[in-house]
């Protein structure tokens, strides 16, 4: 009976074991390939699968791998310029979000004021809103501003985000103790320096969270810019990639360069912060 | 206790979202249904047209292409992605399981690149000779070479790069759900001689419930926006015959191919519905499951 059991549990385990490896293959093999890709000249890429073989060092033919495509898009297409665009307009969005929207979530976790559920309501209702009944409207709201093909069409409307506001009241609500705003206003601490001093202090790992969300959202974003913006030396990476694969839709080899250019970026920093992003994500929908 | 704080304090450090709001989202909000009513030609000149908008909407044969591509892609993701993905939170929180962290950074790894270059990399994945996936299957069963993802089987093309997307965000909350269920319970419930199945349905699924209605939820909200990697895929057009159309690009299309604001607040409008109706019967089923 106990070894059909162990068996029984050694089977589970192994057959466990054999579906997550699938399955990530099936996760990192896209990677594997563009990353293969992007050095292959265009002839090796309808002749072999990975990287070309051959009688190099470990059965790969090592001289047929090329730069070529990194030049290309790299001089020749100006995704520099791009990536430094995509830096910009991620950074100071995610600074600007974050900070606005943690004052935000404190105030509706820890004051009492009129109006106070109107605002939770709103807060809801920003989030539940489809982004595309906006854009038409928003559109023509830009135009009438005259902010058309400038970055503050970007800007201005990710200053703050309901998202954020939402997860920074959670956060508050669930770690940061009344009595300790109380003791600090007795202290004569001025509501500033409360949040700075205090409240930042101890909802530093949200903060870092958020940061890195609506960095990468902002990275991520292709619709605003695509609209918004007209001039070639302002695009985002997202929308540079996008016109890149219309003009060079057969060169795969430059396609995939340009793709992991545009990707490396936000990988690493994941691959920095993952922990404080994966706790952030969660932490909206499970309470702990 | 008295209000301590003075009391605009609230109001200023709320008012940078609430600007926000009014100014991005309030007065676009009421300005759609205003918009909705008009024909544009470009952001200035406009003309009354009442509900001319909804009625040719509903007229138009590429509008129903657009809603059933979308209702039908939206069903099969939540169909394919939740299960899997749920199967994969199970096995990751075996606690006997080494590597855990590395396997849910894997899985989670392609939620972090956008949607837009989701889209490119499947573009070339999807390609006749070329491509990934024609090759895999061509070399582990003598799948046909020439097999045609991107021209004949648009939705299956989309709902393959969209799980391969989306299915570990999904994972990701379901096992940091799985992970809060008490193991004392789970316990007790094993020495009551619970099997292991019947641990799932009576403990571990309403443990995690409500988890598991926003990862539905989510997907379904989610799959109704479905933009960019039709965009990229089939081009602006969806392909020769909107194979590839969905809703959000038809109101892509008819607002910035062509011109009409108005029309395309109108589509606006209908995303909305459509969104509201996915909410709706959301919490029916909850509602039904819990009783």
């Amino acid at each position: 009976m106990k070894t059909y059991k162990s068996e029984l549990l050694f089977i589970q385990k192994v057959l466990t074991y054999i579906l997550i490896s699938i399955f990530s293959l099936i996760i990192i093999g896209p990677f594997i390939w563009l990353f293969c890709g992007a050095f292959k000249n265009n002839e090796d890429q309808f002749n072999f699968l990975f990287l070309p073989m051959g009688e190099g060092f470990l059965g790969i033919e090592w001289s047929r791998l090329t730069l070529e495509h990194f030049r290309l898009v790299l001089s020749g297409l100006n995704f520099g310029n791009s990536m430094m665009n995509s830096f910009f307009l991620a950074s100071v969005i995610s600074l600007c979000s974050t900070f606005f929207s943690a004052m935000g979530g404190y105030t509706l976790a820890k004051f009492d004021f009129r109006g106070k559920s109107l605002c939770n309501g709103i807060v809801f209702l920003s989030i539940i809103i489809p982004p595309s009944l906006l854009l038409a409207p928003v559109y023509q709201l830009l135009y009438n501003l005259g902010l058309l093909n400038s970055y503050w069409a970007l800007l201005l409307p990710s200053m703050s985000s309901a998202l954020g506001v939402y997860l920074f009241r959670q956060t508050c609500i669930n770690s940061v103790p009344d009595e300790l705003i109380y003791a600090a206003r007795i202290d004569g601490a001025g509501e500033w320096q409360i949040f700075r001093h205090i409240v930042v202090p101890i909802i530093r790992p949200m903060v870092g969270a958020f940061l890195l969300i609506s960095f990468l959202a902002t990275w991520n974003n292709f619709l605003q810019p695509q609209l918004y913006l007209q001039d070639d030396i302002k695009l985002p990476l997202s929308v540079a990639i996008s016109q890149m694969r219309g003009a060079y839709s057969t060169n795969y080899g430059a396609i995939s360069a340009g793709t992991i250019v545009s990707v490396a970026p936000v990988m690493l920093l994941f691959l920095l912060l993952q922990k404080e992003f994966i706790t952030g994500l969660t932490r909206g929908a499970i309470k702990g | 206790m008295k209000q301590p704080f003075h009391p605009l304090v609230p109001y200023g450090f709320l008012s940078p979202f609430l600007i926000v709001f009014a100014v991005f989202m309030a007065y676009p909000i009421i300005n759609a249904v205003y918009l909705s009513t008009q024909q544009t030609f470009g952001p200035d000149a406009h003309t009354f047209v009442f509900l001319d908008n909804f009625k040719e909407i509903f007229t138009n044969r590429l509008f129903y292409r657009a809603v059933w591509n979308t209702t039908f892609y939206t069903l099969g993701s939540i169909v394919i992605q939740v299960p899997i993905a749920l199967a994969l939170a199970v096995m990751l929180n075996q606690p006997w399981l080494r590597g855990r962290s590395l396997y849910r950074l894997i899985i989670f790894s392609p939620a972090l690149i956008g949607p837009i270059f989701v889209g490119v990399i499947f573009s070339i994945i999807f390609q006749k000779r070329t491509g990934l996936l024609n090759k895999v299957l061509n070399d582990l069963m003598g799948w046909s070479l020439d097999f045609p993802w991107l021209q004949e089987h648009a939705i299956t093309s989309l709902l393959i790069a969209g799980s391969w997307m989306w299915i570990g965000f999904s994972t990701v909350y379901l096992l940091a759900a799985l992970q809060q269920v008490s193991p004392t319970l789970m316990d007790a419930a094993r020495i009551d001689g619970a099997g292991s199945l019947q641990r799932f349905r009576y403990i571990t699924i309403p443990a995690i419930r409500p988890v598991l209605s926003f990862v539905l939820l989510f997907s379904a909200i989610n799959s109704l926006q479905l933009f960019e990697l039709p965009f990229i895929l089939f081009g602006y057009q969806g392909g020769a015959g909107g194979e590839g159309m969905t809703v959000v690009m038809y109101l892509y299309n008819s607002g910035f191919s062509y011109g009409d604001l108005g029309y395309a607040s109108a589509v606006g409008w209908i995303v909305t519905f459509m969104s509201l109706i996915a909410v709706l019967v959301h919490r029916r089923l909850i509602h039904y499951f819990e009783s």
